[in-house]
């Protein structure tokens, strides 16, 4: 799994002064194993500390969203941390949502049409269709098509890597759709827009593929620092 | 296109694996934690564990063979036996456990269902059931398959799933240990009858069975033990063949 990795401090030491390990900000609003993608992230050697409030994103050299469950449930995420977080994507500081951060990237879904998602990503989540031999909640390794060349996020990881889904609810495909995977319909695996990156599956779940995205992450915050 | 997932099973007793044949009988299959990296390592879709001590010891013990596991892998991990609480779900989960396994407790208490579910969310709450073929057709056995529930498979299944359980665990209680195949007639009765995935349990002995399980048994996902731990099948080999009969797998050949 060595690809996955990002720089670690004893890595340079052969090479050089001791690189700072990159410095990952998960923001905790009570939905979602913020634990696991912590874990994931440390085991690929980056320092990742729980966020709770606006200032624990200050030096973060890249944040997470990551999430589980209702879209409702993003409405924690309070407007001073909404606010702050606009600011470091404008700073062009490296930001991945995961599952429900996903979701929250765009501007809401239709499981909570009160809740106001962060607009990043033009468009809204709505209900996967279920149908006889499509079970919902999609659950599961499903296969996904890598549509763009170039994508920071998927460097690496061939045509159709599998990635470990579990949702209800998905973005529609649009022009920042970078991996499509399909349950019935097809909708928006992995999406990306400069330094702003959504993955509908969970890459901390995903075995050897989802290190490798979380080390392509770690890659991208390790240059824009 | 989803893939079918190939689910292994640790049952553990004070840290250490074992697994009976028809829940009696137990042999030992070694070290969890070696063991679900070789699984990973080889391409599992998912692991279960289950805690099988009953003892408050036991019970300590299986909390830190949960967060020793969840510190070296990174593939969905479910933790179950002897959960009977939103407390003891809270444990494993906070342990780093991704999904909970109830069983029992469920059918004495079948709040705890939307209690996990509406805290965890669904897709962290699996309900287990344990069937038994009767000569009046297939009825739920609570307790290890000691005692009968008084309700059918499918039925409970459902009620489960329309409580907010996000995955069904169901396992042939005539199958489980013998190697003689699933019990496809009752997989594909509560696969084909609920809108959310059943795994299969119970029965596993050759290739075939995971194809029929698949196939016949309507089943999204198989579990198996003993044909894992004991290494009957390699799981790559598993996954190649079942893939050429055209069951969607995730082959992970190239990148492992």
């Amino acid at each position: 799994m060595r690809e996955g990795r990002a720089p670690r401090a004893h890595d340079a030491v052969d090479e050089g002064p001791a690189v700072r390990a990159v410095n990952v900000a998960i923001i905790d609003y009570g939905a979602g194993n913020v634990t696991s993608v912590a874990k994931a992230l440390r085991h690929l050697g980056a320092e990742a500390r729980i966020a709770i409030d606006p200032g624990a994103l200050a030096g973060a050299d890249g944040i997470v969203v990551p999430g589980v469950g209702h879209f409702a449930r993003t409405t924690a995420i309070d407007t001073a941390m909404r606010r702050a977080l606009r600011h470091a994507i404008e700073a062009r500081t490296p930001l991945l949502g995961i599952c429900l951060g996903l979701h929250w990237l765009f501007e809401g879904s239709t499981e909570a049409p009160a809740a106001a998602g962060l607009g990043i990503f033009q468009g809204r989540c709505s209900a996967l269709r279920g149908s006889p031999g499509i079970k919902v909640p999609h659950v599961g390794w499903n296969a996904i098509d890598v549509t763009a060349n170039g994508s920071r996020l998927l460097n690496g990881l061939g045509n159709q890597p599998y990635a470990y889904f579990c949702h209800s609810y998905a973005a529609e495909c649009g022009d920042r759709t970078v991996g499509i995977a399909s349950h019935g319909d097809a909708f928006s695996a992995v999406v990306e827009r400069d330094a702003v990156f959504g993955v509908q599956f969970h890459p901390e779940k995903s075995g050897a593929v989802g290190l490798a995205v979380l080390g392509n992450f770690l890659r991208v915050c390790d240059e824009a620092r | 296109m989803l893939a079918r997932r190939l689910i292994a099973c640790l049952d553990v007793s004070h840290g250490q694996v074992v697994k009976g044949v028809t829940f009696g009988n137990l042999k030992d299959a070694g070290d969890p934690v070696a063991l679900a990296k070789r699984y990973n390592d080889e391409g599992i879709d998912e692991l279960v564990v289950l805690d099988i001590s009953a003892t408050l010891e036991g019970r300590r013990a299986f909390i830190d063979t949960i967060a020793a596991i969840a510190r070296e892998l990174f593939i969905p991990l479910t933790a179950g036996g002897g959960i009977r609480s939103l407390a003891d779900a809270r444990a494993v989960i906070e342990a780093g456990a991704d999904k909970v396994s109830i069983n029992s407790a469920a059918l004495v208490d079948p709040p705890l269902i939307s209690a996990i579910s509406d805290t965890y969310g669904s897709q962290a709450t699996v309900v287990a059931i344990d069937a038994r073929m009767t000569p009046n057709g297939y009825e739920v056995v609570s307790r290890a398959g000691t005692s009968p529930a008084g309700r059918a498979p499918l039925e409970w299944a459902g009620a489960a799933a329309t409580l907010g359980a996000g995955e069904i665990l169901l396992t042939s209680i005539n199958r489980d240990g013998t190697r003689q195949g699933f019990d496809c007639r009752l997989t594909a009765e509560v696969s084909g009858g609920v809108p959310i995935p059943v795994i299969a349990s119970g029965g596993a002995g050759t290739y075939e069975h995971f194809a029929d399980v698949f196939t016949l048994g309507r089943a999204d996902a198989a579990l198996a033990a003993s044909v894992f731990h004991f290494q009957h099948h390699s799981v790559p080999s598993l996954k190649q063949w079942l893939s050429n009969r055209h069951i969607p797998m995730r082959l992970t050949g190239e990148r492992c």
